[in-house]
C-alpha cells in the first residue's frame, strides 16, 4: 500500500476529488494547510502598514491505495491539480505498513 | 444650543421631596398650577414628534458603541485580543451609563456656570414626568438626559482604540471613571451646557470638539503613555476579521443619523439636513480615502473604504446642522484625505503607536471638522425661534467665527491632552496601566478575560 500526500492550491480540490471518483477511490483526507515552496508570498496594506504574508494557503491531501493503483492516482492528481503556473504544489508517495478499518476490523488492502 | 431661564414647571416642583413617586409628584404640581394662576401657562410643551424622534436617535447613538463601535474595533485587533477590545465598548456602556445618571449629567447640564453644571440633578433628582431641561424644551427632561448619555459613552468608548492590544481591562475602567468626569464632563458642559466656549459663540452641533478631538487628543496621549504595541513595525499585525468592522462601520454610520439628526434636539428640518450633509459626507469620504489608496497603492482596500466614511462622519459632526447639503461633501472630501494622510504618513513619521487611528480619524477630523464649521456656517440652516438671525460663518459674512471655532479646538485640545495625561499617570500610580510583555504575546482575551475565540 502507498500513502499518497498532494499539496495543492485550494481552489483545485473539487477538480482533483472529481478526478480521483472517476478512477475509483473510495475515499481521501483532506486539511487546510499552510506553507512556502517557489511561490513568493504577497503584500497586505493596512491603513499604510505594510505585512508580508510568507505563508500562503494550500490543501493537503492523503489518500492511501493498493500498490498497483498508486501510479494512476498520482497522475490523475497532478493532471487535475495543474494550472501551470508556479505554486501548483507537490506529490509524495511512501509505503504504508499496515491499515486497519476501526469498525469491521478488516486489515490492508480490505480496510481501504 | 438655546439658553433660556429655568421654566416654571422646574420653579414648580423644586420644593418637591426627592422620594416622592412621579405620581404624586404630578398631582402635586398639578395642584401648584391650578391654585396659582401666575404659573398656570407651562413654559414648555412636550412634543410627541419631538419626544418619538429622539427616542429613537437615542437608541441609534447606543447602537453606535454597542455593538458598532464594539465590531468596528475587535475586527481591527488580532484573534487573540478581539473579546478584550469589545469588553471595553461595553464596560464603557455600562460604566458611563450609571455615573451620567449618579453626577454626569447634572455637573454637565444643570446651571449655566461657566466652569461646570451644579448639583440640582444629582442622582436625577427632580426629574419627574413633567420635567424639561430647558435645553431642550419640547422633549422630557429623561430623555435629554439619557441621550445626551449615549454621547458621554461613546466619547469613553472611542478612546479605546489607542489602547487596544495592551491596556489592562482594571486600568481602563479606572481611566473611564476620571476621564469622564475631569474631562469630558466640564468639557460638554462648556460647550452645550451653558458654559463659557458657548457663551463665546462655539458652534458644535454634535460633537466635533467634545467627542472626536476630545476623544483623538486622549487617544494620542495614551498611545503615548502605554508606549507601542510589541512588535510594531517588525510583526504583523494584521486585522483578525475586517467583515466585523465593515459591519460595525454600517452600524456607526446609520446611528451617526441618531447622533447628527438627533442634535437639533427634535423632528423638524433642521434635523434633516443635519442627516443629509452627515450621509453625502460619509460617502465623500469614504470615495476619497479609496482614491487616494488606489493612486497610491494601486488596490483600493476595505479599512480604507470604510476609514474614510467614518472620518467625513467624525469630520461633519460639528458643521451638521450649521451647513447645507453640499457642504458636507466638501468637508467629506477635506475629512478623507486629511485623515488618510494622517493615518498613513503623520503617524509614521512622529512614530507613535495609536493602535486603530482614533487620532488620525478622529482627532484630525474632528479638528478639521470645527474649523470648517467656522467657514461654512449658513445662518439660514439655524434660523429657529430663539435665534432668529442664525449662525453665519466665514461664507455667510461672519470670518470672525473662524477664530471663535479655533479657539474653542485649542480649549479642547489643551484640556484633553493635559487631563489625559494626569488621569494616565494617576492611575499608573495604583496600578499598572500594561499588561506584561507575556501576556501581550499570549493575548488579552485569554489573559485579561480567561476566554478566547475558537474558530
Amino acid at each position: 500500500m502507498k500513502l499518497i500526500t498532494a499539496i495543492i492550491k485550494p481552489f483545485k480540490l473539487e477538480d482533483v476529488r472529481d478526478a480521483l471518483t472517476k478512477i475509483g477511490v473510495a475515499g481521501l483526507t483532506v486539511a487546510e494547510v499552510k506553507g512556502f515552496g517557489r511561490q513568493k508570498g504577497h503584500t497586505e496594506i493596512y491603513r499604510g502598514a505594510e505585512y508580508t504574508v510568507n505563508f500562503l494557503p494550500k490543501i493537503k491531501i492523503e489518500v492511501v491505495v493498493p500498490d498497483e493503483r498508486a501510479d494512476r492516482v498520482v497522475e490523475a492528481i497532478a493532471t487535475a491539480a495543474k494550472t501551470g503556473q508556479i505554486g501548483d504544489g507537490k506529490i509524495f508517495v511512501i509505503e504504508v505498513e499496515h491499515a486497519l478499518r476501526i469498525r469491521t476490523g478488516e486489515t490492508d488492502s480490505d480496510a481501504l | 444650543m438655546p439658553k433660556a431661564g429655568h421654566d416654571e414647571m422646574k420653579q414648580a416642583s423644586g420644593g418637591l421631596a426627592m422620594n416622592l413617586s412621579s405620581l404624586r409628584f404630578f398631582s402635586a404640581s398639578a395642584v401648584l398650577l391650578a391654585a396659582t394662576p401666575a404659573i398656570a401657562e407651562p413654559a414648555s410643551k412636550i412634543d410627541a414628534g419631538d419626544t418619538a424622534w429622539m427616542i429613537a436617535a437615542t437608541a441609534l447613538v447606543l447602537m453606535m458603541t454597542i455593538p458598532g463601535l464594539a465590531l468596528f474595533y475587535a475586527g481591527m485587533v488580532r484573534k487573540k485580543n478581539v473579546l478584550a477590545t469589545m469588553a471595553q465598548s461595553v464596560a464603557a456602556v455600562c460604566i458611563v451609563s450609571i455615573l451620567w445618571a449618579l453626577l454626569g449629567y447634572t455637573l454637565a447640564f444643570s446651571g449655566d456656570a461657566p466652569a461646570l453644571g451644579n448639583l440640582e440633578r444629582a442622582l436625577l433628582h427632580g426629574i419627574g414626568m413633567d420635567t424639561v431641561s430647558p435645553l431642550a424644551k419640547t422633549i422630557p427632561e429623561s430623555l435629554f438626559m439619557i441621550y445626551q448619555m449615549t454621547f458621554a459613552i461613546i466619547t469613553v468608548a472611542l478612546v479605546s482604540g489607542a489602547v487596544a492590544d495592551r491596556m489592562r481591562f482594571s486600568a481602563f475602567v479606572l481611566f473611564s471613571i476620571l476621564w469622564l468626569f475631569i474631562v469630558y464632563v466640564p468639557l460638554a458642559h462648556w460647550v452645550w451646557g451653558g458654559g463659557f466656549l458657548q457663551t463665546l459663540g462655539l458652534l458644535d452641533f454634535a460633537g466635533g470638539t467634545v467627542v472626536h478631538i476630545n476623544a483623538g487628543v486622549a487617544g494620542l496621549v495614551a498611545a503615548l503613555v502605554l508606549g507601542k504595541r510589541r512588535g510594531y513595525g517588525t510583526e504583523n499585525l494584521a486585522p483578525y476579521d475586517l467583515s466585523m468592522a465593515v459591519i460595525g462601520t454600517g452600524m456607526l454610520w446609520v446611528g451617526w443619523f441618531g447622533f447628527n439628526g438627533g442634535s437639533a434636539l427634535g423632528a423638524g428640518s433642521r434635523a434633516s439636513m443635519a442627516i443629509v450633509a452627515t450621509h453625502l459626507a460619509a460617502s465623500a469620504g469614504a470615495l476619497t480615502w479609496m482614491l487616494l489608496e488606489w493612486k497610491d497603492r494601486n488596490k483600493p482596500s476595505v479599512l480604507g473604504i470604510i476609514s474614510g466614511a467614518i472620518a467625513g462622519l467624525g469630520t461633519i459632526t460639528p458643521a451638521s446642522g450649521f451647513v447645507l447639503p453640499w457642504h458636507g461633501i466638501v468637508i467629506g472630501i477635506v475629512a478623507g484625505g486629511a485623515c488618510y494622510w494622517a493615518c498613513t504618513r503623520l503617524k509614521l513619521w512622529l512614530g507613535y503607536d495609536d493602535s486603530l487611528d482614533v487620532f488620525g480619524v478622529h482627532g484630525v477630523g474632528g479638528f478639521l471638522g470645527v474649523t470648517l464649521t467656522g467657514v461654512f456656517a449658513t445662518a439660514a440652516v439655524s434660523i429657529d425661534a430663539s435665534t432668529p438671525n442664525g449662525f453665519p460663518g466665514l461664507i455667510d459674512g461672519n470670518p470672525r467665527q473662524v477664530l471663535i471655532q479655533l479657539a474653542g479646538a485649542a480649549v479642547t485640545i489643551a484640556w484633553s491632552g493635559i487631563g489625559t495625561l494626569v488621569i494616565l499617570k494617576l492611575v499608573g500610580a495604583v496600578t499598572a496601566l500594561r499588561v506584561t510583555p507575556e501576556a501581550e504575546q499570549i493575548g488579552l482575551d485569554v489573559t485579561l478575560h480567561g476566554e478566547s475565540i475558537h474558530s
